[in-house]
């Protein structure tokens, strides 16, 4: 079917697509493969954003435009992002491209029982995983599209993210070839978050590797993520998945949606609600076990944002919206904890000659 | 850490009525600023208060386990197995209350030497462990058997016709003198067994603790424990037997007997029956050994075993009667603890990072693994078995006294010192030999009296939890693995005090088993409370020893005053998943009967909620 070279479903990508749905459309497909439960959507390919530059003679007018550019002149650069940017967004998405994001955009509406479902549109550069290679697109993301023409028209300034000035300057400095670099763009549905936040695989404070460490916070993980409140932090032992800490935290904002604009507003908590665990004891274990999982698909510690939902349960009501691998321990090159010896003996001469410190 | 200072050992205060206090205990247990250098060496070491033995203030005689295992252990550490860094623990009183102190190897330069002494002798005992285990177990059965073969002779008026005829040629004064040394030398002799193994054992098993903590830092050592912990042991026993007897009497059809009366009563009935007669051949098997299980920790006098009062395992069969009647098990989950356990032990393993750490682990694991049963059986040999017999035996001399009036009661001998008793032994022989009165009735009764209220006064006081200067580092394994000093639980000891000072809203322990439960307060100051016990209350007690096992069938969580987390209620409550909080020093007199507490088993916290 022609259509799966340009619209693929999350569940249908994996890593050996990185060059057609990019880094990030690439990953959701793995963990939704690995039974991680990552809210529903589709990647528009690469392809579609070939097939769309050539439709719209675009391919080599464009980078006839960044020929050359030097880097040095800024102004140049800036002109050149504008009129690219702008030969891109005034583009025409053919019928048949348009039928197929359509298409899915009503399949995932109707999955999620929401006419016009809002979704988060996100650029999903070929190579902006690669460590020191965020350069590709800006990180683009839209949140709360509604309706197919709003969609087309993010999935377009998507594009048109590729040749922003700071991309265009970013590959000039790092000598990558303007033409190899293609962008895919990710379409999600949106959480509404009742509460989300971020949990470590490992214990960030000690490094761990036995402890999971979730932070939590109601509505959206923004808050969390942007360090504006002091989340709910929840510690769970690896191995037996007991919650081993609590710490309930006076939470005093919060990030949710407005119901009638669909915008994202920040609130303050309500009085009786600030105090309160903002997840359940049930739902600490639950996402500490995906946790778990997602760590063993990876093989390493990872970093991940993830959400409740309680409104329309698709796989549960527990999302994973974001997993990258941990660095901060996990970069630190892993060496004995203690020197090895022949015997237990040996171990225990040592300890003894060592002695423990007390102060 | 932040501000760690302790009192003085020397300004410790002397309690107002107590003058002269230390005459009720060894005169080399004292701070003294006599001498200069003596004075010197107690104030540069960090004597810490043993709460974890002694909960309560020394009596006269029971310091003598004190001074068994303040020689037996430093013997082992510093004139036999050599441990480099280590030589042995000091020990001072302090009203009542008993502080020790690690001494380190001065001299740094002597520590590779020592090493490679100890490499060969403690090599020879890690190396051959199983077998030099077994030859203990023979040596403690020998001892036990002659403590339990021991008669403590009464005087007679006139010595039997056979003492002339056999041509035996001494008294029953002499076989009295000799008893007595001979039970006092037996219990010194037991407790040099106690310490053969349990050093290097504890060294095994703290320095896998060690190395957990080092590639896990968040590692609860209850999680250590539970890897190590043998699921057959020794301490399990009393309670199993009780099970059997539960099982047996309703399989023989001669359960519907009052377990909770006289068990004078209760033994009739069953004599009356041929089942009946059966079971108490069962019963009377059981006994001996497993009901010298002692209902304390087998350190104080007043600890008895099940023996001594046969009316507690008898109530504590009818819990098991009624369960099985019930139709619920009453069999310990050894298949759900080992399943746990060898998953613990795998998921930790597959957590480290390299192929040396799991050989680290699998080597420490295996030797931590080979040493624990000793760790936990001995105390059966020791604390329970030996000790329950010899208080007995101490009561037997004591009745003597009592009978010539050299003290008024027989639970009255724990107010003087062995020595002391000696020397009254000697008074009340030559007496007797002599047709005299002795000195005794004129000088003990009163002596008693005046001890007596100096340890009411020591027992309203709260000991420092540590004096003198803290080190830089502990090697000693006992001190960090029984005591748990650490830099941790001195800021907690700190902290602790704070929280004293003000009212009294939250009790700090060591965290024993994992879980959080509400609930309200039971304290039960001995194993006799237990029949109190409602279901679902929290299990207040100054500590749980094996014959407290069935009040865990009951609970939902413990909180003691005493041990750490290897400790009997830690131990249980992890296998029946309770939480327990142990060590917290106070919360049998901190806590009330029927307030409601918040027993966090994870953080060692009690929260009082009302």
């Amino acid at each position: 079917m022609e259509m799966l070279k340009y619209v693929l479903r999350f569940e249908d990508c994996d890593l050996t697509m990185v060059n057609r749905v990019g880094g990030k459309c690439a990953s959701l497909g793995e963990l939704l493969k690995a039974d991680i439960p990552v809210p529903p959507g589709f990647a528009i390919t690469t392809d579609a954003y070939k097939l769309f530059l050539a439709e719209n003679g675009l391919t080599d007018k464009v980078l006839n435009r960044l020929k050359g550019l030097d880097e040095a002149m800024v102004d140049d650069i800036n002109r050149a992002s504008e009129e690219i940017r702008a030969w891109i967004e005034a583009g025409t998405i053919s019928e048949r491209l348009e039928d197929y994001v359509a298409e899915r955009y009503r399949l995932l509406s109707r999955i999620a029982r929401t006419p016009a479902l809002p979704v988060a549109v996100r650029s999903s550069a070929t190579a902006e995983d690669l460590p020191d290679a965020s350069f590709a697109g800006q990180q683009e993301t839209y949140l709360w599209v509604r309706g197919v023409d709003d969609l087309l028209d993010r999935i377009r300034k998507c594009w048109s993210s590729l040749f922003t000035p700071r991309a265009i300057s970013y590959r000039m400095r790092r000598k990558f070839d303007h033409s190899q670099v293609l962008i895919s763009v990710g379409v999600q549905k949106m959480v509404k978050s009742f509460a989300a936040g971020v949990m470590f695989t490992l214990n960030p404070a000690t490094g761990d590797r036995a402890t999971i460490v979730i932070d939590s916070n109601w509505g959206y993980g923004e808050s969390v993520v942007s360090g504006e409140v002091t989340p709910d932090q929840f510690h769970v032992n690896k191995i037996t998945m007991e919650v081993t800490k609590k710490t309930v935290s006076d939470k005093t904002i919060y990030y949710t949606t407005d119901p009638e604009t669909d915008q994202v507003m920040k609130l303050e908590v309500d009085p009786e609600r600030r105090l309160s665990q903002s997840l359940l004891d049930r739902e600490i274990v639950a996402l500490a076990e995906l946790g778990v999982k997602i760590e063993k698909h990876y093989g390493k510690p990872m970093d991940i944002e993830w959400a409740t939902e309680k409104s329309l349960p698709y796989k549960g009501d527990l999302y994973i919206v974001q997993s990258r691998p941990e660095t901060v321990w996990s970069s630190k090159k892993a060496k004995p904890v203690v020197a090895p010896k022949a015997s237990a003996l040996e171990y225990i001469v040592a300890g003894l000659v060592e002695g423990k410190k007390i102060r | 850490m932040a501000d760690l200072k302790f009192p003085s050992p020397h300004k410790a205060e002397t309690i107002p009525g107590t003058e002269g206090w230390e005459r009720m205990y060894p005169y080399h247990y004292m701070f003294t600023t006599e001498n200069p250098d003596r004075k010197k060496y107690e104030e540069s070491m960090f004597w810490f208060y043993d709460g974890l033995h002694y909960p309560e203030p020394m009596y006269p005689f029971d310091i003598i386990w004190d001074e068994a295992w303040f020689l037996a252990l430093s013997q082992y550490n510093s004139r036999i197995f050599i441990v480099p860094p280590a030589l042995g623990i000091d020990h001072r009183i302090h009203n009542g209350y008993i502080y020790i102190t690690p001494l380190p190897v001065a001299n740094p330069e002597e520590i590779p030497k020592r090493v490679e002494l100890f490499m060969k002798r403690a090599g020879y005992y890690y190396e051959n462990w199983k077998d030099l285990e077994a030859k203990w177990e023979q040596k403690m059965r020998g001892i036990i058997k002659e403590l339990a073969d021991l008669q403590i002779p009464t005087l007679p008026d006139m010595e039997d016709e056979s003492v002339v005829f056999d041509g035996v040629g001494v008294s029953t004064g002499y076989h009295l003198l000799n008893a007595y040394d001979k039970l006092i030398d037996l219990g010194i002799l037991c407790w040099q067994y106690h310490f053969e193994f349990l050093n290097l054992g504890y060294a095994a098993y703290v320095f896998f603790v060690d190395f957990c903590s080092k590639a896990f830092p968040d590692i609860p050592v209850q999680k250590i424990t539970q890897m190590v912990a043998g699921i057959d042991v020794i301490m399990y026993k009393p309670d199993e037997e009780l099970k059997k007897l539960a099982k047996l009497a309703i399989d023989l059809g001669v359960d519907n007997v009052d377990w909770e009366g006289n068990p004078a009563d209760l033994l009739k009935t069953m004599e009356g029956s041929a089942n009946g007669k059966k079971w108490l051949e069962a019963l009377n098997a059981a006994r001996d050994p497993w009901f010298w299980v002692s209902t304390g920790t087998g350190w104080y006098h007043h600890d008895r075993s099940w023996n001594d009062d046969l009316g507690v395992p008898l109530s504590f069969v009818k819990i098991y009667v009624d369960k099985l009647k019930a139709g619920e098990s009453i069999d310990r989950p050894t298949a759900s603890v080992q399943a746990e356990r060898d998953k613990l032990t795998a998921g930790y393993r597959s957590l480290l990072q390299t192929d040396e750490d799991r050989e680290t682990f699998d080597k420490m694991l295996g030797s931590a693994r080979t040493v624990f049963p000793y760790v936990e059986n001995h105390l059966f040999y020791v604390e329970h078995w030996f000790h329950s017999i010899f208080w007995n035996k101490v009561r037997d001399v004591a009745k003597i006294l009592v009978e010539y009036k050299f003290i008024n009661d027989v639970e009255d001998i724990w107010y003087l010192k062995r020595s002391e008793i000696k020397d009254a032994l000697w008074d009340l022989v030559t007496a007797w030999a002599t047709g005299s009165n002795g000195r005794g009735p004129l000088v003990w009764p009163k002596e008693i009296e005046w001890r007596k209220s100096c340890m009411e006064k020591f027992r309203q006081w709260t000991p420092p939890d540590a004096m003198g200067a803290v080190p830089e580092t502990i090697s000693e394994p006992f001190t960090i693995v029984l005591w748990g000093v650490t830099s941790e639980s001195m800021a907690n000891w700190a902290k602790l005090r704070e929280v004293t000072k003000g009212e009294v809203s939250k009790i700090v322990g060591f965290p024993g088993s994992p879980g959080t439960v509400e609930g309200k307060v039971r304290v039960c100051r001995t194993v006799g409370d237990i029949g109190q016990l409602q279901k679902g209350e929290v299990l207040v007690a100054p500590t749980t020893s094996p014959s407290w096992a069935p009040a865990f069938q009951k609970i939902a969580a413990a909180v003691t005053d005493v041990g750490g987390v290897m400790c009997h209620a830690a131990i249980v409550c992890r296998e029946y998943g309770l939480p327990a909080v142990v060590g917290t020093g106070s919360a049998t007199s901190r806590l009330k009967t029927g307030q409601l507490v918040r027993v966090n088993g994870a953080s060692g916290e009690i929260d009082i909620l009302g």
